[in-house]
C-alpha cells in the first residue's frame, strides 16, 4: 500500500504507486488510440449515406417482416428435420472422432510427446474454423445437402469436444491409474478402469452441450448450400420474402430455446 | 430390491456376476433403445447422398488438402491484407463496445441488483442475441447499414452483448453476498456499492471473458464476410468457389495463426489478472 | 525371494531418492518400512513394482530380473506384485466388485475386461476374499459410497485377487483413525500369514511397525540405516534414522507441526520409546 509522507509530516494514502499510476495511464492512452485507429478504419469503409438511412431501412424491413405469414410454417418441417439431424449426426459423429483424439492430446495418457503435438494440431485447426467455412469447404467437395452439413458440424465438433475432454482427462486422480497399472493392466484396460470411469460425467455434459451450440449453428448452415432450414432462409431473403423471413426466425428461436433447455435439464441430471 | 440382492450375492458366491445395469426399470431401457435405433435408421434415411458427386468431389477434396502443403499467400495479397485488416479491426471495436453495453444490461439482468421490469427487457435482449447466430443477425444489419465491416462490426458487438451479459449477470447473481452488506453497512449508496463491493468480485472474470469473446469474435469475423458484412470471410469465399485452394489454405492457415496467438496472449493474461 | 542390489534412483531434476539399497526379502516376511517423510520410502516400493524407474541397481524377484522388463513381461511380473494404496486408490465410479475384479486384470484379455465378463474362478475368488475382508454385502455398492476402512478393505481384496507372491503397501493407514488403522494392520498380518506372502509395508508409525512386522529397516535420505528385528529398536536407532534434532527438543518443537500440548501421537517416535 503506498504510503507517502506530505511537507507537513502527515501520511498520505494513494490507492497505486506513481509508476503504476503512470503505467495504467499509459495502458489506457494506447489502448484508446488503437480502439481509435481501428474505428477510423471501419469508418473508412463505410458508405455513411448508407449507414444513416439504416433507422429508416430498419422499420421498413420491419413492416414488411410483419406480420408473418404462417401458412409457410407447414413447409418448413421437412428442413427443420434436416437441420436436427444435421446437429445430431454430426455431434455424434464428431464425438466419435474426438474421443481418440482427446486421449492423445492429454499430457497423462499420450503415447508419446510427438502424437500429441499432432493431435493438439487437429483440435486447434478444427476449433479455430468456423463450421460455416467447414460447410463452404464441404459443399465444394461433396456437393450441397445434408451430407456436407453433417460433416461440417463434426469436424468443428472435433476440436471444441477435444480441447475439453483432454482438459478433463489431464484433471483426473492420477491414484486410481496407478493402481490399475499396478495390477499388470494393459495400456486399454488402464484407460478403460482408471481414466474412463472419471472423466464419464465430464464428457456427457460436454456433448450435450455441444449438441446444443450445434442446434444453433445447423441452422445457418443451409446459407453456404449445406442443407437445413437455411436453405429455406437463403431463398425467402433472395426473393425478399420477408413475410416467410420471420416465420424462419421465429422457428429457430423456438428450436434454439428448446434445445437449451433440454440441454440444461440433462446437464443438471447429470450432476 | 433386497430380495434381488440376495440372488445377486448367491449367484456371486458361484462365480456368475454382471455389472449392475444402469437403468434399472427394464421397460424404460428397452424403450430408450429402441427410440434410439428407430431415430437413428429415420435420420439416417433421410439423408441423401449423391455418391457420384462424392466420387466426383473426392478428387477436389485430395487437392484441397494437398495445398496446405503448398499454401499461396502472395497472388491475392492485396485482398487477403485488406480482408485481415478489416476482420481484425472489426474484432477489437466490436469486442470493446460489446463490453462495455455488456455491463450494463449485466447489471439489469441479475435478479439481485435489478428491478423485475429491467430484469425482464435486459433477459429478453440476452435471448434474442444468445438464439440467433451471427450470421442471420449480419443479414438483417447488412440490409439496415449496407455492405462493408460497419454492419459486421455492430453484429459482433450484438452477439457480444448477449454472450457477455449473461455470464455477467450469473457471476453477479452468485458473488459473496457478505461483502455487498458489509460496504452496504457503511452507509454507501448503489453507485458505491457497485463500486466497492460487485466491481471488484467480478473484474477479474470479466477481463478473462473479454478476452475469450475477443478470440470468438476473431474466428467468427472470418464468416460474417460471406454475406457482405465486411473481413476475411470474403475473400475466402471468393478463393472457393474459384477453386483457388491454395489461396483458401493460406488464409485458413493465417486464421489458425491469429487464433493460436490470441489463446496464448489471453491465457497470459488471465494469469496477470488472477 | 526379492532381493534389491544396488538400487539408486536419481529424478531428472537431479534429485537423488535412493543411493545404495540392498534387501533381501525371504518368503513369508513382513518388513516395515520407517523413516522420515522424503527419505524415499514410497520411491522405494514404487521401484520394485516400477511404478518408479529405477536408475541403477537390479531386483529380482525369484529368479526374474524385473529392472529390464517391458510390454507383457512387466505385466506379467506386476500381477504377481499386489499394491495397496495410502488414499486406497480406488475407482470411485466404479462399484465394490468391479473394483476388486480389476486385481485380476493382468489376467484377462481387453474385451473380456471391457465387457465385465469375467472367468467363473475369478468371480468366485473376489466374492470369497470380500466375505474374507467382511464387505461381500457391499457388492454392488459404488467405490465412494464407503468409509475409509472400508475402501482400505476393498483395496486389500483387490491387491489379493492378483495372486501376488509380494505386497507392496505404501501408508496403509495414513488416512484412518487409530483403531482402524490396528484392524487394517491385523489384517494384512493375518492374509500374509495365511497365503505365505511377503510384504513392504511403508509405515510412518513406528509403534505400528513394531508391532505386527517382523522386521523393520529405517531409511534416511534414500539409504539403509538400520535392518533388524523390531526389538532391537532404541532411541539411538531412532536417531539414526529420524535425525538428531527431533529428539533433543521434544517438548519443545513438536514434529510434523502439531500444536505444543497436543496429545501426544504414536507417531512421535521418542514418545513411543519412552514409554515401552
Amino acid at each position: 500500500m503506498p504510503v507517502s509522507t506530505s511537507i507537513d509530516g502527515l501520511p498520505l494514502w494513494q490507492r497505486r504507486t506513481s509508476r503504476a499510476q503512470w503505467l495504467r495511464f499509459g495502458g489506457w492512452l494506447a489502448g484508446t488510440c488503437l480502439f481509435l485507429l481501428c474505428w477510423k478504419v471501419i469508418s473508412d469503409n463505410t458508405m455513411w449515406v448508407f449507414a444513416l438511412d439504416a433507422g429508416r431501412q430498419g422499420s421498413d424491413l420491419i413492416s414488411r417482416m410483419l406480420p408473418p405469414r404462417w401458412e409457410y410454417a407447414s413447409n418448413l418441417w421437412q428442413p427443420m428435420w434436416d437441420t436436427l439431424n444435421i446437429a445430431t449426426l454430426g455431434t455424434a459423429l464428431g464425438i466419435l472422432m474426438a474421443f481418440p483424439v482427446a486421449f492423445l492430446a492429454a499430457r497423462n495418457t499420450t503415447p508419446h510427446p510427438l502424437v500429441r503435438s499432432l493431435a493438439l494440431t487437429v483440435i486447434v485447426s478444427s476449433r479455430s474454423i468456423n463450421s460455416l467455412i467447414w460447410a463452404m469447404l464441404l459443399v465444394t467437395i461433396v456437393g450441397p445437402g445434408v451430407l456436407a452439413g453433417i460433416i461440417a458440424i463434426a469436424l468443428r465438433s472435433i476440436g471444441f469436444v477435444g480441447k475439453l475432454l483432454y482438459e478433463a482427462i489431464e484433471e483426473i486422480h492420477p491414484t486410481p491409474v496407478e493402481a490399475i497399472s499396478a495390477t499388470g493392466a494393459s495400456r486399454l484396460q488402464v484407460m478403460n478402469y482408471g481414466v474412463l470411469p472419471q472423466i464419464l460425467p465430464a464428457f456427457a455434459g460436454i456433448s450435450v452441450y455441444r449438441w446444443d451450440i450445434n442446434i444453433r449453428e445447423s441452422t445457418v448452415l443451409g446459407l453456404v448450400g449445406a442443407g437445413g432450414i437455411g436453405l429455406a432462409l437463403n431463398a425467402s431473403i433472395n426473393s425478399l420474402a420477408w413475410s416467410q423471413v420471420s416465420v424462419i426466425f421465429a422457428m429457430i428461436f423456438a428450436t434454439v430455446l428448446i434445445s437449451e433447455w433440454i440441454s440444461a435439464r440433462v446437464r443438471h441430471a447429470m450432476i | 430390491m433386497r430380495a434381488d440382492n440376495q440372488a445377486r450375492l448367491s449367484a456371486a458366491r458361484r462365480g456368475q456376476w454382471r455389472k449392475p445395469v444402469f437403468i434399472e426399470r427394464q421397460w424404460l431401457r428397452v424403450a430408450l433403445g429402441v427410440g434410439a435405433l428407430a431415430y437413428l435408421a429415420l435420420a439416417l434415411g433421410s439423408v441423401e447422398v449423391n455418391w457420384a458427386r462424392v466420387a466426383e468431389g473426392a478428387g477436389r477434396g485430395l487437392n484441397f488438402l494437398a495445398a496446405f502443403t503448398h499454401p499461396d499467400f502472395v497472388s491475392r495479397q492485396g485482398d487477403i491484407l485488406a480482408g485481415l485488416l478489416e476482420s481484425l479491426t472489426m474484432t477489437l471495436t466490436s469486442t470493446v463496445i460489446g463490453v462495455l453495453l455488456a455491463i450494463p444490461v449485466g447489471l439489469g439482468a441479475a435478479r439481485n441488483v435489478a428491478p423485475l421490469p429491467v430484469y425482464a427487457l435486459c433477459r429478453a435482449i440476452i435471448a434474442v442475441s444468445r438464439t440467433f447466430q451471427e450470421i442471420i443477425i449480419a443479414i438483417l444489419f447488412v440490409v439496415m447499414f449496407g455492405f462493408g465491416p460497419l454492419a459486421g462490426m455492430l453484429t459482433l458487438a450484438f452477439a457480444t452483448v448477449g454472450f457477455m451479459a449473461k455470464l455477467l449477470a450469473e457471476d453477479i447473481e452468485d458473488l459473496d453476498a457478505r461483502q455487498v452488506e458489509a460496504v452496504r453497512a457503511t452507509g454507501a449508496g448503489w453507485w458505491q456499492v457497485m463500486n466497492h463491493a460487485v466491481q471488484p468480485q467480478v473484474m477479474p472474470r470479466l477481463i478473462g471473458l473479454s478476452m475469450y469473446r475477443l478470440d470468438i469474435n476473431f474466428r467468427e469475423s472470418s464468416v460474417i464476410g460471406i454475406v457482405g458484412a465486411g473481413g476475411i470471410g470474403a475473400t475466402l469465399n471468393t478463393s472457393l468457389s474459384r477453386y483457388e485452394y491454395s489461396t483458401s489454405a493460406a488464409i485458413l492457415l493465417i486464421i489458425i495463426a491469429i487464433v493460436l496467438a490470441s489463446e496464448y496472449a489471453s491465457s497470459h493474461v488471465r494469469r496477470f489478472t488472477q | 525371494m526379492l532381493t534389491l542390489a544396488g538400487v539408486g534412483k536419481r529424478y531428472p531434476t537431479g534429485d537423488r531418492a535412493l543411493s545404495d539399497i540392498e534387501l533381501t526379502l525371504p518368503k513369508g516376511q513382513v518388513l516395515a518400512l520407517i523413516g522420515p517423510s522424503g527419505a524415499g520410502k514410497s520411491t522405494l516400493i514404487r521401484c520394485v513394482n516400477r511404478l518408479v524407474e529405477p536408475t541403477q541397481g537390479s531386483i529380482r524377484l525369484g529368479d526374474h530380473e524385473l529392472t529390464t522388463l517391458s510390454g507383457a513381461g512387466l505385466r506379467r511380473a506386476r500381477r504377481s506384485m499386489g499394491m495397496i494404496f495410502q488414499e486406497y486408490a480406488l475407482v470411485d465410479r466404479l462399484t465394490v466388485m468391479e473394483n476388486v475384479l480389476s486385481g485380476r486384470l493382468g489376467y484377462v484379455g481387453f474385451w473380456r475386461s471391457f465387457l465385465r465378463r469375467y472367468p467363473t474362478d475369478a468371480v468366485r475368488e473376489a466374492f470369497r476374499l470380500l466375505e474374507r475382508v467382511g464387505l461381500a454385502h457391499a457388492i454392488d455398492k459404488r467405490a465412494d459410497a464407503l468409509s475409509g476402512g472400508q475402501r482400505q478393505r476393498v483395496g486389500i481384496a483387490r491387491a489379493l485377487l492378483q495372486s501376488p507372491r509380494l505386497l507392496l503397501v505404501d501408508e496403509p493407514t495414513a488416512s484412518l483413525d487409530p483403531k482402524t488403522s490396528r484392524q487394517i494392520m491385523r489384517l494384512i498380518r493375518e492374509l500374509c500369514a495365511e497365503r505365505e506372502l511377503a510384504a513392504i509395508i511403508n509405515i510412518h508409525d513406528v509403534a505400528l511397525a513394531q508391532q505386527f512386522a517382523d522386521r523393520i529397516v529405517g531409511l534416511n535420505a534414500g539409504r539403509i540405516v538400520f535392518d533388524g528385528a523390531p526389538g532391537e529398536l532404541t532411541a539411538e536407532t531412532l536417531t539414526t534414522i529420524y535425525g538428531e534434532e527431533e529428539w533433543d527438543t521434544r517438548d519443545g518443537e513438536p514434529e510434523e507441526h502439531e500444536a505444543p500440548g497436543a496429545a501426544p501421537r504414536a507417531e512421535s517416535p521418542t514418545l513411543r520409546v519412552a514409554t515401552s
